[in-house]
């Protein structure tokens, strides 16, 4: 229950923020933290920031998290065309 | 120990407990909010759903949770109005548009959750919305901590700290493990290669035994931790003994409304006295919790007991040591469990 990811601010409007990761956009709640920035990074639990990041950090992560999925999706791709190639030479 | 059921999930996740096998024990902690949740608070939450007014708002996994008076799924499918919801916020936006009727939210969860729901009473205190109120169950993984490193049934070397936890609280809180108790803590981010480069951290301390507090999730956890948190937390909440499913009663551990917001409390409505009670029969749930077994020394485990038909609270949540066991651990089950000496 305390997963958390991290997400970029892309517009504020009072106690929330807009926020945006791999596509996906929510409004979050940003009162527990100050002076927030467009373009900020934050850590986001159940719908509130509960932590700004580093913004370098924040973009590493960012990109090795993208790697991973990509890893994922390469290695279920690679599995499906070995199993149809196996079919095929059966 | 890993403290947080979220690294016990990457740990099996990612293959890292098999890979370490036998040379690092990993013992799963307190650190599943729906595993350490007492049977009396959800009987409390049964009561006020039997309530018409009421409408239940809880974390999708507290509603499987079995007791001897049933369970909320179990209300649920007999027609009580009782919803999941991804944050507090939410229970708040319902009760903004069910004004006639009380929302009631099962607050549970650690230092990470609680200043959010604190955010919530606040936002509610000053919009004057009197339909919401909480069931306050939150606990302060420190305490916990300290109770497990004074219990000398169970051997723990170091602690593998929860990321988001120490993302609210900071550093501080653990320098007394560290110094009074002798075990090096390690807060830790949620990717293989934070837990990799933290065990190894981990594990030079207890070589050199030289227990440390040290952090290798600094992008995310400042040594000071979150104040706006911290300091809203200690605006709405007082910290009072409280028990833990597993642990027992633990002092100052658990976070209670202070008199300032108590309308906002749901225990209000809660007439007749609920009794203390033990877990089914059969389930181990607490020795699991505790770190004292592992799940498939549960005679239950995989047989009585499976995440179709949960027994107890740690096959039910995805942080739950049992579910994820159960999930990753087949390999597992074939190799010799014992560790070797020293």
């Amino acid at each position: 229950m305390c997963l958390a990811y991290p997400m970029k601010v892309v517009a504020i409007e009072k106690d929330y923020a807009f926020c945006e990761t791999s596509g996906i956009r929510r409004k979050v709640g940003i009162q527990l933290i100050s002076n927030l920035r467009v373009g900020d990074y934050v850590m986001v639990h159940a719908g509130f920031a509960i932590e700004r990041l580093n913004k370098d950090a924040a973009e590493e992560t960012l990109k090795v998290l993208e790697e991973y999925e990509d890893a994922l999706r390469g290695s279920t791709a690679q599995q499906k065309t070995r199993k149809s190639f196996s079919k095929k030479d059966s | 120990m890993e403290v947080c059921g979220t690294h016990t999930y990457s740990f099996f996740r990612f293959g890292l407990r098999k890979l370490l096998h036998p040379y690092v024990n990993f013992i799963s902690g307190p650190g599943c909010p729906v595993c350490i949740t007492t049977d009396t608070y959800i009987k409390e939450a049964l009561i006020l759903a039997e309530d018409k007014k009421n409408i239940i708002v809880t974390f999708g996994d507290l509603l499987r949770v079995r007791t001897e008076s049933g369970s909320l799924e179990e209300m649920r499918a007999k027609g009580t109005d009782i919803r999941m919801v991804y944050s507090p916020l939410d229970a708040l936006l319902l009760a903004k548009s069910n004004k006639k009727r009380r929302i009631i939210f099962l607050s549970i969860g650690f230092e990470t959750t609680a200043p959010l729901v604190a955010t919530t009473i606040k936002q509610a205190q000053s919009e004057k919305i009197n339909n919401y109120f909480i069931l306050a169950g939150n606990r302060l993984i420190p305490p916990a901590l300290k109770a497990l490193c004074s219990d000398r049934e169970i051997e723990i070397e170091g602690f593998i700290c929860p990321g988001h936890v120490s993302a609210i609280i900071g550093m501080y809180p653990y320098r007394e493990i560290v110094r009074r108790y002798r075990k090096g803590c390690v807060v830790c981010g949620f990717e293989p290669v934070d837990i990799v480069f933290s065990l190894y951290l981990l594990l030079l301390q207890i070589k050199n035994r030289k227990p440390r507090l040290e952090n290798t999730y600094k992008r995310v956890v400042r040594p000071s931790g979150n104040r706006e948190a911290q300091l809203i937390l200690r605006e709405v909440f007082f910290v009072d003994d409280a028990s833990w499913r597993g642990l027992g009663m633990i002092k100052k551990s658990g976070l209670f409304l202070r008199e300032k917001f108590s309308h906002f409390d749901a225990r209000q409505f809660i007439k007749e006295h609920v009794e203390e009670s033990c877990l089914l029969k059969g389930c181990r749930c607490a020795e699991v919790i505790k770190g004292k077994i592992k799940p498939y020394e549960c005679f239950q485990f995989k047989k009585k007991c499976s995440p179709q038909n949960p027994l107890g609270p740690c096959m039910v949540s995805f942080e739950g040591a049992c579910r994820i066991y159960f999930e990753y651990g087949e390999e597992f089950d074939k190799i010799n469990h014992s560790f070797p000496e020293s």
